[in-house]
């Protein structure tokens, strides 16, 4: 017999918020600022210095 | 499906650190890829580095927040933590199970033969400790006299930063060598520590003190993609409870957030049929499949069904 079952909404709810978010982050431009970040070694996070 | 596991996070490792040519350039990937976030941990000052870690970006941005409000920048985490959000919220802790080269580095180490020991349940809490306080909390707060904090989790704890780019770059530039002291001691310690506790327990650190597993943790209950537990069909033999890499016992808590969805009760353990893996409610792989009937098909097919013969002519 086949089961009936629900579709889960609160997926797609924390999707379109943390889309959102993102979306604010690209605006606030941020990626630019990661980037530049991600291409310096920051030695001291990495534990010398 | 362990070994198409295997080979997944194989490839996770090699794509999360494709840039093979430090050897010659001596220093890290500084090309435009490295806007893109990793799903696992993965330390972005690591030679090899081709995407951003977003533990490490999100501390950047946390304790520069004030020198970039003063310069009316608005850098305050949004784009790191939309990008893991959305992740999380699709795939949740998957990703340790899957996509993060430091859980697959444990995993290895764990083949190795020895004793085995369980973790401690309590110990697990250490994790939500970490994110909460040294990736959010002290960057933000703990600043010194011109208003800058630290990344507190990679300077003081991530075992990953340690192996991936402080011994690596030691290695690379020689000249760094004289600065080292007792930071890179009491990292290189905690480092060492985690590789031998993973030896003899499951992935000690994804389980104690991962940060980013931490805030996949807490998708378990809602991820899109998870395992389901069929009640109908589980016999409580406990058989998906002795595969398990973490210790979670299944039957009893399906959407534990310990859980990597290795998918090993599955499909070495179970043999009930009581396990599958589910998307936003419908089954797509597992006993499950084709059992089910979603509100939207059962009213096309009962539309087909209605329709008088004559309508299906397929030439009127």
């Amino acid at each position: 017999m086949r089961k009936k079952i629900k579709l889960r909404r609160m997926p797609f709810i924390l999707l379109v918020f943390f889309l959102l978010l993102w979306v604010v982050g690209v605006t606030l431009n941020e990626p630019s600022r990661v980037l530049e970040q991600a291409k310096t070694i920051c030695l001291s996070c990495i534990g010398i210095g | 499906m362990e070994r198409a596991r295997k080979w997944v996070q194989g490839v996770w490792l090699v794509l999360a650190n494709g840039y093979w040519a430090f050897p010659w350039t001596k220093t890290i990937y500084k090309g435009p890829m490295k806007v893109i976030c990793s799903p696992g941990l993965n330390c972005y000052s690591c030679p090899a580095a081709t995407v951003f870690c977003p533990m490490g970006a999100l501390q950047q941005l946390l304790l520069n927040v004030r020198s970039s409000i003063a310069f009316g920048q608005y850098y305050f985490g949004a784009f790191v933590l939309g990008s893991i959000g959305m992740m999380g919220a699709v795939f949740g802790r998957f990703i340790c199970g899957w996509a993060c080269p430091f859980g697959f580095f444990q995993e290895l180490l764990h083949k190795l033969p020895s004793r085995k020991f369980p973790i401690p349940n309590l110990l697990r809490w250490l994790k939500y400790f970490i994110l909460l306080f040294l990736v959010i909390l002290f960057p933000l707060i703990v600043v010194n006299d011109v208003g800058m904090g630290s990344p507190w989790f990679c300077k003081y704890v991530c075992p990953a930063g340690t192996f991936q780019a402080g011994i690596p770059m030691l290695l690379l530039q020689p000249e760094l060598r004289a600065a080292v002291g007792w930071l890179f001691i009491n990292k290189l310690i905690i480092a060492i520590s985690f590789t031998v506790w993973s030896v003899f327990s499951s992935r000690p650190f994804c389980r104690t003190a991962c940060p980013l597993g931490a805030f996949y943790a807490l998708f378990a209950h809602w991820q899109l993609i998870r395992l389901q537990l069929n009640k109908e069909n589980c016999t409580n033999c406990g058989a998906c409870h002795k595969v398990c890499p973490v210790d979670v016992k299944f039957n009893e808590t399906p959407a534990s957030c310990e859980c990597v969805n290795c998918m090993r009760c599955m499909t070495e353990a179970c043999a009930f049929d009581a396990i599958s893996v589910e998307v936003a409610g419908f089954p797509v792989f597992g006993p499950d499949v084709g059992k089910t009937r979603s509100p939207l098909i059962s009213g096309v097919l009962g539309r087909i069904r209605r329709r008088k013969p004559a309508d299906m002519n397929p030439n009127p």
